[in-house]
């Protein structure tokens, strides 16, 4: 499977974006949501990025005031799904410029479009920021 | 515009929704838009169906049900629009839960789109949901796909290509390549139909066709060994093909990574490599080359290359690489070990894990750095670490680790020393080879963690301290002096409590000195403040407070011991004469004669007395545990993982003791006697003359029968029946004296239920049901009772109270009923407390004819106003001369109690010799009152 689920997540734990490559249910997200949010957010700067949680890993990087929760399977290379949120973030700030937790509230479509260029069914499939940007530019052209 | 109407633009509902101070609040907020956007669904709203669902989505986000979206979703699909195709499908994605209806509809609804499939908007429709949601509820729908993927790979020029490049909007190669995996998780026998495809992926340039292409192939190789075999065949060559293009490749700015190129595809190609040459000589011979090179180009100070040198180690590890490989792997995992970044860090102790099967040896190096890494500061590694640890241990590494890990423990943090303990204690346990070596570690834990400390874990040292013999005064002595240190420790505390009481003898008289140890100085008193400080502390709980009593008991047997040896005075012991530790231990033992738990209050009581009355037979009562069966408790560990029950070692002591007490019987009959008739004979002074005729008397007419007692007196007469249960297996011990004070114990036992007819109140009833319970607890406990202890205990209770004096109580005298020259009936009666109307009657028939009656059935009428119930009789024959008698119980309800006398009529028929006989009577000789 690789990655099970993306999470952005505010500094005060509020989630920002969510997307689920298994199915789970409202109470179930909830439930792990909150759970996640309250292992990774007390961790300090100096911790390592990953977190056991479950049978499964989270794997984390803060930027700014958003966290990102990668949730992967245990035989995932943790330091790629590192960088795989890093390219995330550059592809938004080249789409948004220098993008902030509203950009992402006020465009949730467009960074689920983005989200869904990268990652399906849980594998990463796409890392050019250009052709992931594309299909969007098409639609903000009005195609 | 009213901020709430289904005219909100998503911002300002983001912006509401943000505004909200409490969580009531936002739950308002999104009520009112759901019931907006609701409102607008059954309106069939064109204009705001694009916006209503961007909300939805928010608000599917925040955790709220949004399900009646979906059918929205799929209206937006059906339209012709690009932008609200796409909302469409990504809402349908995050909306769409599993239930089945919605699922049917959604398939229904799309499954006229591939047939028409040349336009754009329906092209993308089947390959998105495909790839999404994978839906095979409808598996004839799979021939319909495959037919389509197989025009997907090979699709090469396409207009929409030049629009959508290979995004997942458009039919490609990629989406074919996504949606085959997606069908192949899902349904592993349909994997043959890809084989050749994947193969043919691995050709491509393009990275994410070539990415998904990898994918899928490293699927199909979990899918099918039929498909692993085919691909290691035919994709061997082309994965090192694409690793070695990626990672020489010149610099490219679309997937360049901090001077890598593509890091990912490198990922997902040495994921694939690792399991075409997993177990296949051949194959890894093929790629150990490009492995070696990938693994010393890479620059490992930047997170990219050290993702893929990560990789690298690992597919080094899993496949049959050659020795010089490895070795190149365990460097570059010394080297991320040694790392400051805590990252690195992890994943090489993660990897470390996976290796340690392939080449512990090679692992035992990098020991020590591995310990260092259980005192990180940061919990994941820690873990990582402590699981690493535990799986270097052998016999040869275990001491000094183990010595490493205790002294860890010592500084680590609270919420790690769970973790930390349980892995000790499990290769304390795993790998100890001498009994002292492994009470000494146990010691030091449970001194440093005994909080931590699983209950099984303590249970089995005390299992091995009682059967190292030779060690047990060695273990009570180091208990005392870690106990003065760390007295707040549970663990420690119950092991030392356990230990205090069953070898403080040990611990004052040093007995069993090991070479090696410091000698100690205890007295008895110290001893005991070990165990007032447990019963006392406010951090103990029940079962330390109650392990403590068990071991103040115990102890007092033990000290009294020693006094009573000196002074050679076994049984001339009384209260007056305890010596200062036991009068000690008694003051301990009954302040928690108030305890508020019915369990403490019970044994405090209980030992109270047993300390202060019965001396003689204490020592016997808290003999020292049998030694606990190794081989049976460790079974019992394996067989089930439930916790042993906390109070169990108390009880555990008990039926031990009482085991003691049956093999050798050590307490002299004759004394239980004499205790018998001087309590008795003390305490009753008023009847004391007639006791003796009184007894004879009473052993001559009533022991066979239960004895009529007055209705209020039912504890009396349960008292009666107690010690006639238990006095009768006595006989059977074919030992004179028994039997006599068997007899004497039965006498008196009546006389008392007599007296206790004759004095009682219901108040000093009250009372007397008080002090008998305790003591029927200790019945419970012990098993197979001894059969004085009881009966003394008994008398005990009773003696207190059969001083207070009361009302008397008419009693109802047994009647014969009816008398003929065949046949008796005697009557006896018993009433319930508090019901007046109700009468037991017990008939007892006997036949005074030589002849043996058969088919005896026995009937009885009564007057209107008197209800009756016959229970079944004991038999239907009677044996000739008296020899045996059946007995029947009636119940009757007098409704006229006090006003009509109880009157009756009776038949018997039966039969002699085959003759059917009758005999008819009526009884109007029952006794007035009932």
């Amino acid at each position: 499977m690789g990655i099970r689920f993306v999470l952005l997540v505010n500094k005060q734990g509020q989630t920002r974006l969510a997307q689920y490559y298994e199915y789970l249910t409202l109470e179930e997200r909830r439930a792990l949501e909150g759970e996640i949010v309250r292992k990774c957010l007390a961790r300090n700067e100096q911790q390592c990025s990953f977190v056991e949680h479950r049978n499964y890993k989270i794997v984390y990087r803060r930027y700014a005031s958003l966290f990102f929760l990668v949730g992967v399977d245990n035989d995932e290379n943790e330091l790629a799904i590192l960088e795989f949120i890093h390219l995330l973030v550059e592809t938004m700030d080249r789409h948004f410029g220098n993008v902030c937790e509203l950009d992402i509230m006020f465009h949730l479509e467009k960074a689920h479009f983005m989200l869904e260029e990268m990652v399906m069914n849980g594998c990463i499939v796409e890392t050019s920021k250009s052709n992931i940007l594309s299909p969007i530019q098409l639609m903000d052209k009005g195609f | 515009m009213n901020p709430f109407s289904s005219g909100t633009r998503l911002r300002d509902m983001i912006r509401a929704i943000r505004a909200c101070k409490t969580a009531a609040e936002e739950r308002a907020v999104v009520r009112k838009e759901c019931a907006a956007i609701r409102a607008a669904v059954s309106d069939n709203d064109q204009e705001y169906r694009h916006r209503n669902l961007a909300k939805l989505m928010f608000i599917h986000m925040l955790g709220y049900p949004t399900h009646f979206g979906q059918m929205e979703c799929l209206k937006l699909i059906a339209s012709a629009g690009f932008p609200e195709k796409r909302i469409g499908y990504l809402g349908l994605m995050l909306l769409l839960d599993e239930r089945q209806e919605v699922l049917m509809l959604v398939t229904n609804s799309l499954k006229q789109y591939p047939t028409e499939i040349s336009t754009i908007q329906t092209s993308i429709s089947l390959v998105l949901l495909y790839v999404l949601w994978g839906i095979f509820v409808l598996l004839k729908w799979h021939g319909i796909l495959l037919l389509k993927l197989n025009d997907y790979f090979k699709v090469e020029t396409q207009t929409l290509r030049k629009k959508f490049g290979y995004s997942i909007c458009a039919p490609s190669p990629k989406q074919a390549a996504l949606c085959s995996i997606r069908i192949v998780r899902k349904v592993p026998d349909l994997a043959e139909n890809f084989m050749s495809p994947a193969a043919a992926l691995l050709k491509e340039k393009h990275h994410g066709v070539l990415i998904a292409g990898v994918q899928l192939c490293a699927d199909l190789c979990k899918a099918s060994s039929e498909a692993l075999g085919y691909l290691r065949k035919n994709c061997t060559e082309g994965s090192v093909r694409i690793l070695r293009d990626v990672s020489n490749s010149s610099y490219a700015p679309e997937y360049d990574i901090s001077g890598i190129t593509d890091p990912f595809l490198h990922i997902r190609v040495l994921k694939l490599m690792r399991m075409l040459g997993q177990g296949d000589v051949d194959a890894s011979e093929f790629i150990n080359d490009i492995l070696a090179q990938v693994a010393t180009k890479i620059e490992s100070n930047k997170n990219a290359g050290n993702a893929i040198l990560y990789e690298c180690v690992e597919t080094i590890m899993g496949i049959e690489a050659t020795g010089g490989l490895r070795v190149l792997a365990i460097n570059i995992l010394g080297r991320f070990l040694s790392n400051r970044d805590n990252n690195i860090r992890y994943v090489a102790l993660n990897m470390l894990m996976k290796s340690v099967v392939v080449d512990s040896q090679a692992m035992q190096r990098h020991r020590t750095t591995i310990l260092e890494c259980v005192k990180d500061s940061d919990a994941s590694i820690r873990k990582r670490a402590l699981e690493l640890v535990c799986l270097l241990v052998n016999d040869t590494n275990v001491k000094p680790l183990t010595k490493e890990l205790i002294d860890y423990l010592e500084v680590s943090d609270e919420e790690f020393k769970g973790d930390l303990t349980e892995k000790i204690c499990s290769i304390v346990e795993r790998f100890s080879s001498e009994k002292l070596w492994y009470i000494d570690q146990m010691l030091k834990i449970l001194s440093e963690a005994g909080n931590h400390v699983k209950d099984e874990v303590w249970h089995s040292l005390i299992v091995v301290i009682s059967n190292a013999a030779d060690l047990q005064g060695y273990t009570v002595r180091s208990l005392y002096k870690a106990f003065q240190t760390s007295s707040l420790q549970v663990g420690l505390v119950r092991v030392a409590l356990w230990c205090i009481g069953e070898y403080g003898e040990m611990l004052v008289n040093g007995a069993g000195m090991l070479a090696a140890e410091e000698p100690v100085t205890v007295t008895e008193s110290d001893a005991i403040d070990v165990v007032e400080v447990a019963l006392k502390s406010h951090s103990s709980d029940f079962t330390i407070r109650a392990m403590s009593l068990i071991a103040l008991l115990k102890l007092s047997s033990l000290f009294a011991c020693f006094f009573v040896m000196h002074l050679g005075l076994l049984y001339e012991m009384t209260s007056q004469l305890l010596c200062i530790s036991c009068r000690r231990i008694r003051e301990l033992i009954i302040q928690h004669k108030g305890n508020f738990e019915l369990e403490l209050q019970q044994r405090s009581i209980e030992f109270n007395n047993i300390i202060q009355k019965h001396k003689n037979i204490q020592s016997s009562l808290v003999e020292r545990m049998p030694v606990l069966d190794e081989s049976t408790y460790l079974g019992r560990k394996d067989g089930s993982s439930t916790d042993v029950p906390a109070v169990k070692p108390s009880k555990a002591n008990l039926s031990g003791t009482s085991l003691n007490l049956q093999n050798g019987v050590t307490k002299p009959p004759a004394a239980s006697m004499g205790d018998l008739l001087d309590l008795s004979s003390d305490d009753v002074p008023a009847t004391k003359s007639s006791t003796s005729d009184f007894l004879q008397d009473l052993l001559g007419i009533d022991l066979g029968t239960p004895v009529p007692s007055g209705a209020a007196f039912s504890g009396g007469s349960d008292i009666l029946m107690d010690l006639l249960s238990i006095g009768s297996p006595i006989p059977n011990d074919s030992s004179p004296p028994n039997s006599v004070s068997s007899s004497v114990a039965n006498s008196s036992a009546v006389a008392l239920d007599k007296f206790s007819s004759l004095t009682s109140t219901s108040s000093s009833l009250s009372s007397e049901a008080l002090t008998i319970d305790p003591l029927r607890g200790i019945e419970q406990i012990i098993r197979s009772p001894p059969s004085t202890a009881p009966i003394v205990d008994l008398l005990d209770g009773f003696s207190n109270h059969i001083s207070v004096s009361g009302n008397e109580k008419p009693d109802f005298p047994a009647i014969t009923a009816f008398e003929s020259n065949s046949l008796k009936i005697a009557f006896s009666f018993t009433k319930l407390p508090g019901r007046q109307h109700d009468t037991q009657i017990k008939a007892t028939f006997t036949n005074k004819s030589s002849n043996e009656y058969t088919d005896f059935i026995f009937q009885a009428a009564v007057p209107k106003f008197i209800q009756l119930h016959l229970d079944p009789a004991s038999s239907s024959t009677l044996p000739a001369s008296g020899k045996g008698s059946i007995t029947q119980t009636l119940s009757v309800t007098n409704s006229q109690h006090g006003q009509k006398p109880l009157a009756m009529r009776v038949r018997m028929a039966y039969k002699v010799n085959n003759q059917d006989l009758l005999e008819q009577g009526q009884i109007t000789s029952f006794p007035p009152g009932l």
